[in-house]
Order: C-alpha cells, then sequence, then structure tokens
C-alpha cells in the first residue's frame, strides 16, 4: 500500500523515555489540522479487490485537475477495512463524514465538484436504508455503524495502518508508556484479571487466568517464557483478526509487548496464515516503525524492557490455527497437532510456559491497560466483558464487520446492525461461532451475545462467522447440516462433481464419490436433476 | 524462469542455519521459483541441520509447498463456506474444462495452475478467486473467459 497522504516520517530519532513519546505525539497532532478536508479511502481486502486503488488515484488525479487553493487541498488517507465490505470501495469525506459507498473512478470528479467544491454531497453514492429507503449522508448515522461500540475497531478505518505517526496521534503506545513507567508487571496482569477479558478465539478462557498461570509455571520451571499471537484465523466466514491485523497492526503489537512486559518475556511471535498477504504486509511494517522508534527491540523507550518480534507466515494448513500445531509450527515441522497432557501455559513453544492469545484478544490489551481493567469490566455483561468483534455474513442486507458490546440480543445484531433480511423474507436462523458452533432459530433470537449463553444454547462465540439465513436460503440447508453430528455432502445444495464433501476440505477436494450421494437422496428425496436448491424444494413443499 | 543456482544461495543466505527457519526458506524458494526442486531442498537441509526426510514431511504437508513446477499464473479458488454456497464449485469445473487441468495440477505449457483454497476471510467478496496474489471478486463464469485471456496475452 502506497502512503499517498506523505505525512513526514519523524523516525530519525529514537525514542528514549515516555516525555519522548508524548513530545513527538504533539508534536505530530500539532502538523494535523483537523479541518482540512480529508477524503479516506478504504484500502481492505475487500475494497481493494473491489477497485479503491483505482478509485484513489482518480480522486487523487480529480483534486489535482481542479485546482484548488493550496490551503484547502485535501488529503487522501488510505486506511484498513471499515467493516462494510459489501458495499465497497468505501470514501468518507472528512471533516464532514460523508460516507459513500461503491465509489468508482468515474466518481471522482463528482466527488471534488460536489462535496468538496460546492459542500455538497453526492446523493446516488450514499447508503440507502433498506428499511426506510432514506439516504443516509453521514457515516455516524448509518445503522451499521451507530449500534456499534468499537475498542477493538476504534482505530481502524480512521488510521492509515502503515504510518506509525497516525496511530500515535489517535493515542497509539500510550498504554505501553504507562505501563513500563507506573505500572510494575504484577499490576498489568491484575488489571487484564480484573477486566474479566475472555480468550476471543472460541473457548473464553479468562486471560489473565492465562496469564496467571503461566507466571507460576515460570516461577516453577525458571526460565524464557514466550508471547504469541494466534493469527491463523481458519474459520470459514470469519474475518475479524484479518481485519484487525491489517486496519491496526499497531494494536496488536502494542498488546503483545505489554504482556511479555507483565510475563517477563523477551520473545513473541505472531503466526498468520499465509493467506492474509496484506496482514503480514501491515504487520511487518508496524515491526519495523515501532523498531526504529525504540517502541519495539532493545530497551523500549528506555526503560531497560528488551522484546522483540518474529512474524511466521502460516504455510497453507488450517489445522495450525490449534494452539500446538502452531508451535509445532512456529518450531518450523509439519504442523501436527499433539494431545494436550499439559497445557500451553507449562510448556508450549519449545516445550516452555507460552501465552497464546488470539489477535483479538491481544488488541484489547492496550485499552485495558490504558483505561483499567475496572473500565472494561463496565461494558457488557458480568460474566462477559467487554465488546466482541464479529463477521456478520450470509442473508442480511449488510454483510461486514462489526464491534458490539457483549450481552446484546442476537436480534439486535440482525435487525438493527445487519439490517435485516433481504427482500422481505423472514427470519430463519442465525448460525454462530463457524463450524463448531451451531444454529439458532427464531425463538432464541432475544438470547443475548454471551460466552455462557450461547454455549448453553448449543452453539459458541467462537470466531464468530455468523451468517442469518433466510427462509429459502441456501443456508437453509447448512442450518440442517450443522445440526447434525457432522457436515455431510447431504446437506449441501446443488452438489457439483468436484463440491468436497465437507466445505472446508484441503485442496484437491475430495470428489463426491457414490456413498455422499446415496446419503443426499436419502436424506432428502430431492431428485437429482431439479435445479431447485434442496433447501427451496423443502421449504416451499407442504409436507416439509 | 529465473537462474535457479545464484537466486537460491542468496534465499538461504537470508536465515540463520537453525532448524526453526526452515519453512521460511521453503516459503521463500517457492515464491521465487514456483516449486521447491530436490536439489534446493537438500540445500536447505544442509543450511538447516534438518534430515532431509523431516523437510519432505514439512514440504508435503504445508499446501503452500509445490515439489513440481507451478504454472507461470496461479488461480486459487476459494471454497470457504460462503465461496462455497456462492457456486464456487461451479467456478472450478469451469476452471477445469478450460484449462484441462484439476485442481493441484499445472497446464502442460506451464501457463496455469489451479488450486482450491481455505477460507480467504472476504466473504463478502464470494466466490473470490485470487489470480498472481489480486483477489478477484464475485467471479462468474463468463467473467472468467476474459481473465484467462487477459493472462495469457501478459
Amino acid at each position: 500500500m502506497s502512503n499517498i497522504s506523505a505525512v513526514p516520517q519523524p523516525w530519525a530519532e529514537r525514542l528514549n523515555s515516555a516525555a519522548d513519546l508524548e513530545a513527538l505525539r504533539q508534536r505530530l497532532e500539532a502538523g494535523q489540522d483537523p479541518n482540512r478536508p480529508e477524503i479516506i479511502v478504504c484500502h481492505g481486502t475487500g475494497c481493494l479487490a473491489n477497485g479503491s486503488p483505482q478509485a484513489a488515484e482518480a480522486l487523487k488525479k480529480a483534486i489535482k485537475d481542479a485546482g484548488l487553493d493550496a490551503k484547502v487541498v485535501p488529503g487522501i488517507k488510505i486506511t484498513g477495512c471499515h467493516g462494510f465490505c459489501s458495499r465497497g470501495p468505501l470514501v468518507v469525506v472528512r471533516p464532514q463524514g460523508l460516507f459513500y459507498q461503491r465509489v468508482q473512478p468515474e466518481d471522482a470528479q463528482e466527488i471534488v465538484q460536489t462535496t468538496l467544491i460546492e459542500g455538497k454531497p453526492v446523493d446516488r453514492l450514499l447508503y440507502v436504508d433498506p428499511v426506510s429507503g432514506e439516504h443516509i449522508p453521514h457515516e455516524k448515522d448509518i445503522p451499521f455503524y451507530k449500534h456499534q461500540e468499537r475498542i477493538v475497531l476504534r482505530n481502524i478505518g480512521k488510521v492509515d495502518p502503515t504510518d506509525l505517526g497516525d496511530t500515535l496521534v489517535r493515542g497509539g503506545y500510550q498504554a505501553l508508556a504507562k505501563a513500563l513507567f507506573s505500572m510494575t508487571p504484577e499490576e498489568v496482569v491484575q488489571q487484564v484479571e480484573a477486566s474479566g477479558l475472555r480468550g476471543r478465539g472460541g473457548a473464553g478462557f479468562p486471560t489473565g487466568r492465562k496469564w496467571r498461570s503461566a507466571l507460576a509455571a515460570v516461577a516453577k520451571k525458571g526460565g524464557p517464557v514466550y508471547v504469541v499471537v494466534n493469527g491463523d484465523e481458519g474459520d470459514p466466514g470469519a474475518f475479524m483478526d484479518r481485519t484487525i491485523m491489517e486496519g491496526d497492526p499497531h494494536a496488536v503489537l502494542e498488546g503483545l509487548i505489554l504482556g511479555a512486559y507483565a510475563l517477563g518475556a523477551h520473545q513473541g511471535y505472531m503466526y498468520v496464515r499465509a493467506e492474509y498477504p496484506v496482514a503480514i504486509k501491515h504487520l511487518g511494517i508496524a515491526m519495523e516503525q515501532a523498531r526504529a522508534l525504540g517502541l519495539l527491540g532493545e530497551n523500549i523507550l528506555g526503560s531497560g524492557f528488551s522484546f522483540d518480534v518474529q512474524v511466521n507466515r502460516g504455510a497453507g494448513a488450517f489445522v495450525c490455527g490449534e494452539s500446538t500445531a502452531l508451535f509445532t509450527s512456529i518450531e518450523g515441522r509439519a504442523g501436527e497437532p499433539k494431545p494436550k497432557y499439559v497445557r500451553s501455559v507449562e510448556e508450549g513453544l519449545w516445550g516452555r510456559p507460552t501465552v497464546l492469545n488470539n489477535v483479538e484478544t491481544w488488541a484489547n490489551v492496550p485499552q485495558i491497560v490504558e483505561k483499567g481493567g475496572a473500565w472494561f469490566a463496565g461494558i457488557g455483561v458480568p460474566h462477559s466483558t467487554g465488546t466482541k468483534v464479529f463477521s456478520l455474513v450470509g442473508k442480511v442486507n449488510n454483510v461486514g464487520l462489526v464491534e458490539v458490546p457483549m450481552g446484546i440480543p442476537l436480534q439486535d445484531i440482525v435487525e438493527k446492525l445487519g439490517g435485516g433480511v433481504p427482500g422481505g423474507q423472514p427470519f430463519k436462523a442465525v448460525q454462530t461461532g463457524g463450524p463448531s458452533g451451531g444454529c439458532l432459530p427464531e425463538r432464541l433470537l432475544d438470547l443475548p451475545l454471551d460466552f455462557d449463553a450461547l454455549t448453553e444454547a448449543g452453539s459458541m462465540m467462537a470466531a464468530w462467522a455468523s451468517a442469518a439465513c433466510a427462509r429459502c436460503s441456501t443456508a437453509s440447508a447448512r442450518a440442517r447440516a450443522a445440526s447434525r453430528t457432522s457436515w455431510t455432502c447431504a446437506a449441501w445444495p446443488r452438489p457439483s462433481r468436484t463440491a468436497p464433501c465437507a466445505p472446508w476440505a484441503a485442496a484437491p477436494p475430495t470428489r463426491c464419490s457414490p456413498p455422499c450421494n446415496t446419503s443426499r437422496t436419502s436424506t432428502w428425496p430431492t431428485s437429482r436433476t431439479t435445479s431447485a436448491r434442496p433447501g427451496c424444494a423443502r421449504t416451499s413443499s407442504p409436507t416439509a | 524462469m529465473k537462474p535457479a543456482s545464484i537466486d537460491l544461495d542468496d534465499i538461504i543466505e537470508r536465515y540463520p542455519g537453525q532448524p526453526d527457519y526452515l519453512i521460511f526458506l521453503l516459503q521463500d524458494i517457492q515464491a521465487a521459483f514456483n516449486f521447491v526442486s530436490p536439489e534446493a531442498l537438500q540445500l536447505v537441509c544442509d543450511h538447516t541441520g534438518v534430515p532431509l526426510s523431516q523437510a519432505y514431511a514439512v514440504a508435503t504437508f504445508y499446501q503452500s509447498f509445490s515439489l513440481e513446477p507451478k504454472g507461470e499464473h496461479e488461480i486459487k479458488v476459494c471454497l470457504g463456506t460462503a465461496c462455497h454456497l456462492k457456486g464456487a464449485p461451479r467456478l472450478v469445473e469451469e476452471l477445469e474444462r478450460r484449462l484441462g487441468v484439476g485442481p493441484g495440477g499445472t497446464t502442460d505449457d506451464l501457463q496455469f495452475s489451479l488450486d482450491t483454497v481455505n477460507c480467504l476471510g472476504a466473504c463478502a467478496l464470494a466466490p473470490v478467486m485470487v489470480v498472481d496474489e489480486a483477489y478477484k471478486p464475485s467471479v462468474t463464469a463468463k467473467k472468467l473467459d476474459k481473465m484467462l485471456k487477459n493472462l495469457a496475452d501478459a
């Protein structure tokens, strides 16, 4: 990603104290005029694929052609994913906060003329509310954003992920400075414990307790301890971690450094799957910039604490998201899981105590340290504190990434954020927790978003890949599939000859062998020749 | 193809000679040459001190590595749940028909390789394909024609 905004890079000097960091932050802030027009172009994977670089180039050219006064020439800022992936490429014009969707290069001139010069919104590019049919000009008023509470995603879509200065202005590394100079490692652990933060990877294990166990193991065994980021987000339909790593890599890095400080680790690893090249690139840039400033590496901020990180790229093995397989892969071997007789906090990477947390979990840590565990515990519900980011996909009007406080009813997520089911179709079920989760029907829609409530209902929080399904959707077949013990070809709509028997089957796909088809016929007596999807055929039949 | 002997040594020198850099080395070699040759595998083993059998196990375990030369253009079709539901298997069929090779295969002229991958986490773009590292959103059979033609001409 090119840095179009061309912010001066003040990385020449190393920061040697918290005061240096604050001075730099103030200097950077002074250099930014909050009223200067700014055009933000989303460069998340979704928008990139839909042509956001071309749109950004066209906007740049249009601004130049318009010959605007040097004082009001807007900067173009490239940011990570805004979350509203189905509407990409997304463009936000500040300071007004105008939100344009599906912006194509040919729209650039009109945006410059109408919005920048005449100060009016371009109506045809605005978001149209699927329920009321109204045009909503401002980002903050769009229901998809209005009902969110952004802690982890606070910077995403606002900062240029390849520019550390931008993150610093928005308070990046303040928590690190606070911890290094005014807190003991023990106090950091206490704050994380007090926050009630639970692992965002799915199991919901209390992070503070994990850290505490690792400290106990280190006290017993001595020697090094490792901190590891699990960025091997493999669940189909989930892209929360990718968005965080791409859009705010410094939050993950800062969280990891804080964890290392709390646990006394000097080496960390970020294991990121190979399918996320942009995330790997941005983490690499973030580390390089942090190292240059003295926020990572030897003697961080002159505090005497040293810690470094290595990014390990995955090599295309789904199983490496599992902790023991992930460690084996970092060690340079085939990532095969091992039986877990001993927990990884006692014997993990290289047989040493290791704290492995999910990307989102690490990204929560800086805010907890900065604002205190009690603040975090005040958000959400007693046993599930804070917020949760999840990807909302499937048959809903608004597809994308959202962050909501724990405890809100599932109904709100589907109706308010998701904008309901398209085409006025009745709602059927929502599938939470990816392949390990379950399908929750309409009658369970008032369930709160809570680790324990979801587990009790037979689903799970997991890496929230939720698909709200309409009645006649292909996803209704999916709902049936998930209600069984395993996925079968039978539950798959329109099985093609190359279709794998499981949706996540590794390449090359297993060809559907006759037994699969047999089981399909026996479960659903739909003719193989019918073009209707099994879900449709069945729901429309009166006998169904 | 790049002159293998020169670049290979450069790649090997990028990392310390420790077993934990085996995957890094194989990834860089795969990226540079589109496959890991027996010669390269042996050099990596000599450098890292990993037995050849173990390096072979790693190279065959991970999907990213290929021991056979890959085509100039790599086409990866996502078969994650969302893409699957939106017709990715049909895209694979179409590509198989057009290229004459199945997933994991490479055309005889070494122009194209076809692969299927696990969920790319770009579900809003389903069905999605990655062609030479560029994401192609909402691919249809119709778009394939143009895409393949552009690639062949490039």
